[in-house]
C-alpha cells in the first residue's frame, strides 16, 4: 500500500495510480458539494459556475461565519456519500472531476463512472469534524450562496489526510470488499452463536 | 420540596443546564469513550484502521485544544430526565424549560440547527420543533434531585436504525441472526467503531426505545444486571466483532466499542427486537441539581 502527496487539480495518471487501500494527502483546493448543489446542476441542468476540472470534491455543508464580505469556517464536516451516488457519472464525466471525498463510500453508478473516466474516492473519517476543520487552511470561494450551506465551497488545503483510497478506478471498492468477506465469515458466527 | 423551587430559581437553573449541556456534549468526549477509542487504537494492527483511529484521536484532542465541535452533526436533541419523588416540581414548566435551554444553545452559541419538519422540511434554527428536543422522563423514588443525560443523536447513525416483530417460534436463534444482519446492513454508514444498542422484548415503540436507551444512555464497559442478559451482550459483541467492518468501514477487528441490551416483558405471542447505533464519537453529558439548585456536571 502506497502512499502519494497529490496536488490539485488531479490528472488522469495521477488518479489512475492509485490503488484501494493506498493513502494520499491533498495539497491545493477542494470543492464542497452535496444534495443541493448536485440537485441543482444535475436536476436542473445549470453547469456548476466554477471550473471542476481535475478538482477533488468534498461531501460537505460547513457551518460558517461571514467576516468582512467573505467567510471564515466554524466547523466543517463530511457527510455520508451514498445519497449522492447518481450524480458522480456527470461531475466526471460532463465535469472532469477526478475524486471524490466522502464517507462509507457509493455504489454502483459511481464506480462505473471512476472505471470510465479515472476517477477515485477517497474515504476521509467521519465524525472527525474538529480535525477537518483543521486541515482546511481556508474558504476561498463560495457560488450559489442562496442554497446556503449546501452552496458550492473553495477550500484551500495543505497536508490534508490520510485519506484512504476506498474506491479506485480498476473498479474495487473497499466497502463492497469488507462486506464480501465479513459475508463469508457469516456462517461460522451463526454456527457460534447457536443460530 | 425544594428550595429552588419554591422561589421558581430552578426553572431558570434547568434552562442554562440545558443549554450547557448541549455545547459540552458536542465537545466534550466522555472518558470511557476515549478509553475505548484508545484501546482499540492499540487492539489494532493493520495500517488502515490505526490511520482512521489516530485521526479520531486527534480530533479528540483538538476539540480540547480549541473547544471545537467534535463532529458537525449536532444531531437531534435528546434529553433524559430522571425526576426525584421529594421534589415539587412543575413538570410543564420543567419542560418548557428544557426546549428554551436548547433553543439558547443553538442560537447564543451558536450552533447548526439539524432540526427540520418532516414534510416542509422547515427550519426554525433553533434544534426545536414539535415534539423536539425528545424530552424522557423518569420518576425516582425517595430522591431529592434532578439529574439531565443530554443526547445530541447524529443522523449518520441514527439511519441505521431496525426494528423486527419475531414470532416466539423464532426465539432468541432469530433475535441474534437479526442483530448480526442489522450490524451487516449498517457497515460503515453509522461511522464505525460503533455502540450497538439492542431493545428486547415490550411492544414494537417500547422495543426501539429500549435500543435507543442501550445505545446512548448506558457508559462503555456497562454491563446488565440481569446475568443472562450481561452474558447475550457479551457474546453479541463478540461476535458483532468478528465481522471485521472495522472502524469507517475500512476493515479491522473494531467493529463497536459496545454492544449493550435493554429488556422488558412482552407478549406471549410475540418476539420483538430492535437494533439502534450510535457513532464512535459517542456523545453524552449529564448534570446533577440538588435540591439547593447547585448544579455538577458529568457524563
Amino acid at each position: 500500500m502506497a502512499e502519494y502527496r497529490l496536488t490539485t487539480p488531479l490528472s488522469e495518471e495521477d488518479v489512475r495510480k492509485l490503488k484501494v487501500g493506498d493513502t494520499v494527502f491533498l495539497e491545493g483546493t477542494i470543492f464542497g458539494i452535496r444534495d443541493a448543489n448536485l440537485i441543482r446542476m444535475f436536476e436542473h441542468n445549470v453547469p456548476p459556475p466554477v471550473d471542476l476540472t481535475g478538482a477533488a470534491c468534498i461531501h460537505t455543508a460547513p457551518n460558517v461565519r461571514k467576516v468582512n464580505g467573505g467567510y471564515e469556517k466554524v466547523c466543517i464536516g463530511t457527510t455520508t456519500s451514498s445519497r449522492m451516488d447518481r450524480f458522480t457519472p456527470g461531475l466526471m464525466g460532463q465535469y472532469g472531476v477526478r475524486a471524490i471525498i466522502g464517507k462509507a463510500g457509493m455504489m454502483e453508478a459511481s464506480m462505473e463512472a471512476m472505471k470510465k473516466y479515472g476517477g477515485c474516492y477517497l474515504a476521509i473519517v467521519g465524525g472527525a469534524a474538529s480535525w477537518e476543520t483543521e486541515k482546511i487552511q481556508a474558504i476561498e470561494g463560495v457560488w450559489w450562496e442562496d442554497l446556503m450551506p449546501e452552496a458550492i465551497w473553495k477550500f484551500r488545503v495543505r497536508d490534508f489526510g490520510p485519506l484512504i483510497v476506498a474506491m479506485d478506478s480498476e473498479g474495487n471498492n473497499m466497502y463492497y470488499q469488507v462486506k464480501a468477506r465479513a459475508r463469508d465469515k457469516l456462517a461460522d458466527i451463526y454456527k457460534r452463536l447457536g443460530v | 420540596m425544594t428550595t429552588a423551587s419554591v422561589n421558581g430559581e430552578l426553572y431558570s437553573i434547568v434552562e442554562d443546564t440545558a443549554k450547557s449541556l448541549y455545547i459540552k456534549a458536542l465537545k466534550d468526549l466522555p472518558p470511557d469513550v476515549r478509553q475505548a477509542l484508545q484501546k482499540a487504537y492499540e487492539t489494532e494492527t493493520e495500517d488502515t484502521p490505526k490511520k482512521v483511529l489516530s485521526t479520531m484521536l486527534e480530533a479528540i484532542a483538538i476539540s480540547d485544544d480549541k473547544q471545537r465541535l467534535l463532529c458537525q452533526d449536532t444531531g437531534i436533541p435528546l434529553y433524559f430526565v430522571k425526576v426525584g419523588s421529594r421534589l415539587n416540581i412543575d413538570i410543564p414548566r420543567l419542560q418548557e424549560a428544557i426546549v428554551r435551554g436548547t433553543e439558547r444553545a443553538t442560537v447564543e452559541h451558536p450552533l447548526r440547527s439539524s432540526v427540520c419538519h418532516p414534510i416542509k422540511r422547515t427550519n426554525h434554527q433553533t434544534s426545536t420543533g414539535y415534539r423536539i428536543p425528545l424530552i424522557n422522563l423518569d420518576f425516582v423514588k425517595d430522591d431529592d434531585t434532578l439529574e439531565i443525560l443530554m443526547v445530541p443523536k447524529g443522523s449518520g447513525s441514527e439511519n441505521m436504525s431496525f426494528l423486527k416483530m419475531l414470532i416466539p417460534a423464532e426465539g432468541i436463534r432469530g433475535v441474534k441472526k437479526f442483530i448480526i444482519d442489522s450490524v451487516l446492513e449498517a457497515g460503515a454508514n453509522p461511522c464505525p467503531p460503533f455502540v450497538i444498542g439492542v431493545g428486547l422484548g415490550g411492544t414494537a415503540d417500547l422495543c426501539v426505545k429500549l435500543a435507543k436507551l442501550a445505545a446512548v444512555t448506558r457508559p462503555l464497559g456497562s454491563r446488565n444486571d440481569d446475568p443472562d442478559i450481561a452474558a447475550l451482550e457479551e457474546e453479541l459483541l463478540e461476535a458483532v466483532n468478528q465481522l471485521g467492518i472495522g472502524p469507517m468501514g475500512l476493515g479491522g477487528k473494531t467493529t463497536a466499542l459496545a454492544l449493550n441490551i435493554e429488556y422488558a416483558y412482552t407478549h406471549i405471542t410475540q418476539n420483538p427486537v430492535a437494533v439502534n447505533i450510535q457513532c464512535w464519537p459517542a456523545r453524552r453529558a449529564r448534570a446533577k441539581i440538588d435540591a439547593y439548585g447547585r448544579v455538577e456536571f458529568g457524563y
